[in-house]
Order: structure tokens, then sequence, then C-alpha cells
């Protein structure tokens, strides 16, 4: 059993009030912050721990935080990215709603420590009945002195307001998040300059993911060093993973960094093995724009050695034989999937969702999509194969977000492992186009 | 162009909870909250935001009417078409598919009638809309509902639960603005 850190008292009930979660050491780190440490001791504890982003970048959150630029006289920003749309990825949502005042207190806590005195949650609009929930706690917070006017006599002042999005998946981009929190398109800016010297109204902005200011109260609650203790290496601590697909047990799971893949994906404790008796073809381990590996490859590294829920293990290899821990989003499936039909539904996804600004992203994405959707049903040629892989590479490095890669990785990945399902789409393309048609292979594969 | 349409208007609850939002951003930065004015816009005028409405939160916020349409026309949550009564957004990505997203869809336009991104239903109950990620993969195949998620629609029997739900709600379920107390969406669930 690895410990729970965030999610130990999510099945309490009430907890989701003030006052029960006041009963299980709620708001702990918002008093011992305040009144025994400064601000930028509590950002020494953040790098003590280790933290790395909780979104899918893995960049860490303490290095991230000192990069913040303080000018006297002016005011800087906390936002906390609660954009979640990464497709296999839905762990900020449950703990939002589940555990709202953990959010609100990482947020006190963290504002705290940037010295911001007007922070924002930027959740995305569909999850409007979250809003809700968290607009409620957040009165909760005010009416008990933890949020507004000289928070707990130490005068230090805060006010945290919840903020909807209007669908658009680009908005999880931090510069797009500001523009779209801003009451613009979720067009990303370029950078230089980053967020931390001209974010939300061009003042210093920190932008964090739900889970990683979520992991804050632990943090300051028990030490950067204790926390550290926990994990594997460079990847310290617990992370929640978010399990879907073809498993017996989907759900979200928080794992101490460390666990074997193999464990997490076959132990009853975690996601109890394929669904249906079958046999597990292929993971996508960290959300849907991390490359894809088939079963060989996710459960050991290329050397043999069994692979670990750590971001340097998913990544070991690199590209040609490792993946991405990225938000977690951990996707199975079966050995009757079609791996084509699923790379073409994500690069339908990622046309859908590019924001059209620059040509590469815009103009790519749609090109990607379309030659999958013709060899999905059955119209491909086998140059179409390699048009993928150049198509793809064509998008990386030359977009000025991170979604063109976020598109490219996973049809690059996909044609690398799985080549030969393309190839059958093509060879058998009357076959190929029936709904449910299986590669014959895929057996072999898993 | 000349019209006749009567000028939408914002209820007084409406203009409150406008008021409450502006509270949010700094003074000079009114335009911030011009998606969750949308929100409150598409919730108040039947589902969706007409030129005449996105005019109007236009002047509500003192924007130029511009700066609303390339906003509303971006996000993919505004529907710039009239709509039915309930608007059904399917979930089609990745997680949704594996487990039966895209059954789930036939079946549906089958039993309503409607088609995805046509006209609403014959009986002005049912617009179909397929969309990306809603993030709940784990409980797939998913509907969203205004703020209601409907989880492990893969079966015929959890579809015709949903449906019947849906259509014995003979009342608009209240906004959240217009109450008090315990937000509407928890009530709901």
């Amino acid at each position: 059993m690895g410990r729970k850190l965030l999610t130990e008292h999510i099945n309490v009930e009430g907890i989701e009030t003030f006052e029960v979660y006041r009963k299980h050491g709620g708001y702990r780190s918002v008093e011992k912050a305040i009144k025994t440490m400064t601000p930028d001791e509590v950002v020494e504890e953040v790098k003590k721990s280790g933290l790395r982003g909780r979104g899918g970048a893995g960049f860490p959150t303490g290095m991230k935080w000192s990069f913040l630029a303080k000018p006297e006289g002016v005011p800087r920003y906390l936002v906390c990215n609660a954009d979640e749309s990464e497709p296999g990825t839905f762990k900020d949502r449950q703990l939002m709603s589940k555990l709202p005042h953990l959010l609100i207190e990482g947020m006190i806590t963290s504002s705290y420590a940037l010295g911001a005195n007007t922070s924002y949650i930027y959740i995305r609009g569909e999850l409007l009945y979250v809003l809700r929930i968290l607009e409620k706690a957040i009165a909760e917070a005010y009416a008990a002195g933890f949020l507004g006017k000289n928070i707990l006599g130490s005068g230090y002042d805060l006010d945290l307001h919840v903020h909807p999005g209007g669908g658009a998946y680009i908005c999880g981009e931090e510069t797009a998040l500001l523009e779209s929190l801003e009451g613009k398109r979720g067009n990303p800016r370029n950078k230089p300059p980053f967020p931390a010297v001209q974010g939300l109204y061009a003042r210093p902005t920190v932008v964090n993911n739900v889970e990683s200011i979520a992991a804050v109260p632990v943090i300051v609650n028990e030490g950067g060093d204790e926390y550290a203790k926990i994990g594997v290496g460079r990847s310290t601590g617990t992370k929640l993973f978010s399990a879907c697909g073809h498993l017996n047990k989907p759900g979200i799971y928080e794992i101490e960094l460390g666990l074997p893949v193999e464990e997490f994906i076959y132990s009853d404790e975690y996601c109890g093995g394929i669904w249906k008796g079958r046999n597990l073809k292929a993971v996508v381990a960290g959300g849907s724009s991390v490359p894809i590996l088939p079963t060989e490859l996710i459960l050991k590294t290329a050397a043999g050695e069994n692979r670990l829920m750590t971001y340097e293990s998913l990544s070991d290899g690199g590209f040609v034989t490792g993946t991405m821990l990225g938000s977690g989003g951990f996707i199975a499936m079966d050995e009757t999937t079609c791996i084509v039909r699923n790379t073409w539904n994500f690069s339908r996804f990622y046309h859908h969702e590019s924001c059209g600004q620059c040509s590469p992203c815009r103009e790519g994405t749609g090109w990607l999509e379309k030659v999958l959707h013709r060899l999905e049903h059955g119209h491909g040629h086998m140059e179409d194969i390699d048009l993928l892989v150049s198509v793809a590479k064509q998008i990386e490095g030359n977009t000025i977000c991170p979604l063109g890669e976020a598109a490219a990785w996973p049809v690059a990945a996909a044609v690398r492992h799985f080549r030969d399902e393309f190839e059958w789409h093509v060879t058998h393309a009357k076959q190929a186009a029936q709904p449910g048609a299986v590669y014959p292979g895929a057996a072999v594969l898993a | 162009m000349e019209t006749t349409a009567v000028k939408p208007q914002f209820s007084e609850a409406a203009q409150a909870e406008i008021k409450r939002l502006l509270t949010h951003y700094p003074d000079d930065r009114r335009k911030s909250a011009l998606l969750p004015v949308l929100h409150i816009a598409q919730a108040e005028f039947g589902g969706w935001v007409s030129p005449e409405v996105q005019d109007l939160v236009a002047e509500t916020l003192g924007l130029k009417p511009i700066e609303v349409y390339e906003v509303s026309s971006f996000y993919t949550m505004f529907n710039l078409k009239p709509v039915g009564k309930h608007v059904l957004e399917i979930c089609r990505t990745g997680p949704c598919m594996l487990r039966g997203s895209d059954e789930l869809t036939a079946h549906l336009e089958r039993i309503t009638g409607a088609k995805v991104g046509g006209p609403a239903s014959e009986d002005g109950l049912f617009t179909l809309k397929e969309v990306e990620c809603l993030a709940a993969c784990g409980f797939a195949p998913i509907v969203q509902v205004r703020e209601k998620y409907y989880e492990q629609l893969d079966t015929p029997e959890a579809v015709d639960a949903m449906l019947t739900e849906l259509r014995n709600q003979v009342h608009r379920p209240a906004l959240p603005w217009e109450e008090t107390g315990l937000p509407n969406a928890l009530a709901n669930n």
C-alpha cells in the first residue's frame, strides 16, 4: 500500500465542507506558513521537495516559483490551471469536486509564498458544476478568515476567484490560458517574455496545475525533505494517475512514484488487469499527447528492466523505445483496438483544438487527420504512411506552443511501433474499413 | 439592417450576478468577465447566443461587438444557432471511443431522431452535439447536459434512463444565480 498524501481523506463524508475538512487537519499549512514562515522559506521548502509540475511538463515547481519577478509596487498573480482537457486525464476534476478545500488551501499557501494578493483558478468551462463547488468552498474559507483582508491577523490579504473557460483545449497552455482569462481568444503568446515576468495583465504571474498546488499543503506541513524521501530519484512524492480505456477498474489512483507499470495495470489494488480477460496491446501512459507504446515496451524498458511509474523510467530510451509521464492520463488498449482508428481519433482532436494561429499546426494537424481518415476508411496508399511521419516532423518544433508536438508525437509513435498495422490497412482496405475490424497481428503483439 | 426583434435584456438576478463577477477583476479589465458573462447569457436566453444577445453582452461590458463575436466563435461551448431544450454533448475522444461512444452516438440519433450537428429533434427536446474530451475518461462513454454529467452510458438501459429523466424535466432547472444556498448543480446531481 502506497502512502496517500492528497487523497487520504477523499472518501470521508462531508469532506467538501470547511468544517469536516478542518477537522481532518485542513488549513494547517496556511497557519504554519503565515504564522511561522517567511514567503521565501515556503518557496525553499517547495524547492527541497523536488515537486515537479503535475500538469504534464514536469518542470520543478520551486524553480518556477523562484523565477517570478518581484518589482516593487506591482501586483503579481498566481493562476491555477484547472483547464484539464487532455484526453485520458480526469484527475483534477475529481480532486476539485471532492476536495475543493485542498486546492483552496494550496492556493492560499502558495499565494502567500509568491506574494500574490489576487489569485485565480481558471477552470475549464465544461466543469461549471465544479465551479459551483469551488465557489461555495471559497465562500466558506472567506467566512472562516482564511481569505480576504488580514488573514489570521497577519496583515496578509488575498482574494481568490474562480474563472470558467469556454471549451478550448488550447487554454491549458499557460499563455493561452492567460489570454483567455483576459477575455480574449485562447491564442498562445510568443515567449519570451515568460509569464513569470509578464503574465496576466502583463504582470508577473505563476501558472500551476491543480495537482501541483494541492501538493503544497503537504509539503509545508511535512517539510520538503520528508516529501522528497517518497519516490525514486528526481521523481519525488506521489502522483495521481487517471486510468481509463480497457481496464477492469478504471479510476483515479494516487501512487508513490516508482511503482512498476506492470503492478499498476495488473494488481487488484489498482487497475485490476485488462477487461473481458483480453490481452493488453498498447498503452498511452501520460495523456493523449505522449507517444504510444506497445505492451512489451510499456512493461519493460529496451534494456529489459521493469518500467516504473516515474518521469525518468517512462521516458527511458527517448521516443524510440520510451514515452512520457505527462499528466498521468493512463489509457490502456486491449488486443482488439485498431491503432489506426485510435490515432485518427486523436488527430481529429488536435485538428479541432488547434487555435489556428500558426500554419504548421493549423495546416499540419488537418493533414494528419485527413491522411489518417483515408487510411482508416480504406482509401489509403502505402506512401501515406511515410507522409504521416513527414508531416509530423514538419509540425514538431515549428509552432508557437507545444500543441504542435502534442499532435505530432502520437502519430509518429503509432507509425514507429505499429507500422505493420498501417500497412495492413492499405493492403486490406475494404476489410480494414469495416467497423470493428481487427488487424490479425494484434494478438501476436500482445 | 432594420430589425423588429425585441432587444433582449438580462434579468435582475443575472444583472446582479454580472455585477458580482466584475468585482473579480481590476476595474480597467472588465473584458476579463467576457467568458463568464457569455455563459450567463447562454443559460438565460434559451441555450444559445444570438447576435442580439452578443450585442447585449458587449454593451453590458463596454466592449465593441466584434470583441464578443471573435470570442464566442472561438470557444466551442457557445452555441451560435438555436438549440433544443436539452443539448446532449457526446464525448467522442480516445478513451470514450474505446468504450463505445460511436455506438452511443448512433443509438442517440436513432432514438431522438436528431442528427449530430443538425437541428433539434422534431419535438424540440434534443440537440445532439459531439464534443472533445470531457475529462471523465474513466467513466466513459459520457454525455454532458448543461452542468450534469451522465456517465457509463454503455447500455441501452442507461441511455433510456437519461432520456427519461430529461423528458420528465417539465420546467427548466433554476439557474445557479437564481438560487441561494446550495448551488444548483449540486442539487441536481
